[in-house]
């Protein structure tokens, strides 16, 4: 049996892309993001080259100095959102699992054989709201208020926000400020050249004296203008036409999230019409106070993460038994399991025809031997409960197929 | 140091008995606080009233570490100037409070809960979803 020690993120579920040894951490799809890079980079490279040394000389020396600040402080709050973790909630270890569905049976009782199992929600009083915690099939947790699974990084997020491909990351309760501050300091950098942008066209053509050409020569005007233009101010339309699509949708992004701070809600919420003020639903998490919310949102204090990414753990080589016993520090135990599974994103589920009876020995196990649960927990039944996500049922049943 | 080891030696070589998962309390919203209900299976293990002062005091630290006050607000708004690279050199206040939190539940573990045959996992390692309660079988704690 070879053990080697490897990195946590290593083994890690869900469909995160690491990079640096595990410390930074991203979605799959980085395409959009490459994008982002490219059209901030590309657009203050030209302003740098071609606006700022005539605004530094004519205007104020200032004026580039300022704008290196705020492209910095851009770039700083996009590497940030999109390297950070934006709060993952790491998935229940098998015991724990195998605790919830205990408590879920105890709590449904004796469910009639044919009979739909009530669907597994909790129901929290918070502020005098009633919010409801909903049970995720994938992560094996009842999720906490305001948490969600965002389907494309295969995860459960706090205080999920939403995913967004531009900074190719979800966005979530740790990275929502940094998210946050990149729109709002976009916004700027975005009308600060395009201001200055025009200024610069402004000052151009009067430098040029096309005012008075235009008096003179009105029939000659178009054409001198047209090859000056293009001479100098080329490169300041393309700017001029980046930021005025940027400047459009950049600015109503922060005004929304401004409004959604002010509120202390999330997108999420937002979309779903959680507060929405129908049958007297308000939100319980808002303090009434709209100052009081901007500082809870943005000067709040820093949650570290809960995913120990750059932690060693016990690796053991699949050429071993099954009697492998992996060290219960790992986050994740299955990955190194030789039972075979279909993928490791969707374990078994343990189907709800299951008698606790068949359960307790399995707690009272699992520690020392953690992969015998999951062969224990493959029984014949042809019937997988109706309330699984779709796709539980199908990895469930191909399992089946397999141990068969 | 030496009964620390022997502690750490027999907890290895017990065999678990079961495990109980403190939940998570959300009455007061999204701040990190666990339910102070004693559950059932340590009814023969420990008094009821050791194990809610526990409880109550980690709850007590986690309130501080999250606690929206002055402090709190300084940090952000510094660390926000300074485009949070100040986090590279200087440790935040909710990670501080972690660590006394860690250094509270070795404390616990070695002095209440190792003797008893359980054992208390620091719930960062869980995402800070539960507090892990290991029940070690009475059999290899024959004193």
């Amino acid at each position: 049996m070879i053990t080697r020690k490897v990195r946590k993120w290593e083994k890690l579920p869900g469909k995160n892309t690491f990079c640096c040894d595990g410390r930074v951490m991203m979605a799959r799809q980085k395409g959009v993001f490459y994008l982002t890079l490219f059209l901030i980079i590309g657009t203050c490279s030209l302003f740098f080259a071609f606006e700022c040394p005539y605004l530094a000389v004519h205007l104020s020396p200032a004026i580039p100095v300022f704008a290196v600040l705020l492209f910095l402080f851009v770039m700083a709050m996009l590497l940030r959102t999109s390297f950070s973790d934006p709060g993952v909630l790491p998935r229940a270890l098998p015991e724990e699992a195998t605790f919830i569905e205990m408590e879920i049976e105890a709590a449904n009782g004796n469910v009639p054989a044919g009979q739909r199992p009530p669907p597994r929600i909790r129901n929290v009083q918070i502020n005098n709201q009633i919010v409801k915690l909903k049970y995720c099939y994938t992560c094996k947790i009842f999720r906490p208020p305001r948490a969600s699974h965002c389907s494309i990084c295969d995860n459960c997020v706090d205080r999920f926000d939403h995913h967004c491909p531009w900074v190719g990351n979800c966005v979530g309760k740790r990275n929502y400020r940094y998210f946050y501050l990149f729109t709002l300091s976009l916004s700027l950098l975005t009308i600060y050249i395009f201001t200055f942008d025009i200024v610069h066209v402004v000052m151009r053509s009067v430098d040029n004296g096309f005012l008075n050409t235009l008096k003179e020569t009105p029939g000659t005007y178009p054409l001198l203008f047209l090859s000056d233009f293009l001479e100098y101010l080329s490169f300041t339309v393309l700017e001029v036409l980046v930021c005025f699509f940027t400047l459009w949708s950049v600015v109503g992004l922060t005004g929304f999230h401004t409004y959604l701070i002010s509120l202390n809600q999330t997108t999420n919420e937002d979309i779903k019409g959680s507060w929405s003020g129908k049958n007297r639903v308000q939100n319980p998490y808002s303090h009434k106070n709209i100052v009081k919310n901007c500082c809870e949102v943005l000067c709040g204090p820093t949650y570290p993460s809960v995913l120990d990414r750059r932690g060693l753990m016990q690796e053991d080589s699949p050429v071993s038994a099954a009697s492998a016993a992996p060290s219960s520090s790992s986050s994740n135990s299955s990955s190194s399991n030789p039972v075979p599974q279909t993928t490791k994103t969707t374990a078994p589920l343990i189907p709800n025809e299951h008698t606790p009876d068949d359960a307790k020995p399995s707690i009272a196990a699992s520690a020392e031997k953690s992969p015998s649960p999951r062969e224990e927990h493959h029984p014949p039944a042809p019937k997988v409960p109706p309330l699984a996500s779709p796709e539980t049922d199908a990895e469930t049943s191909i399992a089946k197929d397999k141990t068969h | 140091m030496a009964e620390t080891h022997s502690l750490q030696d027999m907890r290895q070589q017990a065999a678990v008995a079961a495990k109980v998962f403190i939940q998570r309390d959300y009455t007061n919203g999204t701040v990190c606080q666990f339910q102070t209900k004693f559950p059932s299976e340590l009814e023969t293990r420990i008094d009821k009233q050791q194990f809610e002062e526990t409880v109550r005091t980690l709850n007590n630290l986690y309130a501080e570490a999250e606690k929206l006050g002055s402090q709190s607000y300084i940090e952000g708004c510094l660390a926000c100037l300074t485009a949070y690279t100040i986090f590279l050199c200087m440790e935040t206040h909710y990670e501080k409070v972690l660590k006394k939190i860690a250094k509270y539940i070795q404390e616990q573990n070695d002095k209440i809960y190792a003797p008893r045959g359980l054992l208390l996992t620091d719930p960062i390692e869980r995402g800070l979803r539960v507090i892990e309660v290991t029940i070690f079988e009475d059999r290899s704690l024959t004193r």
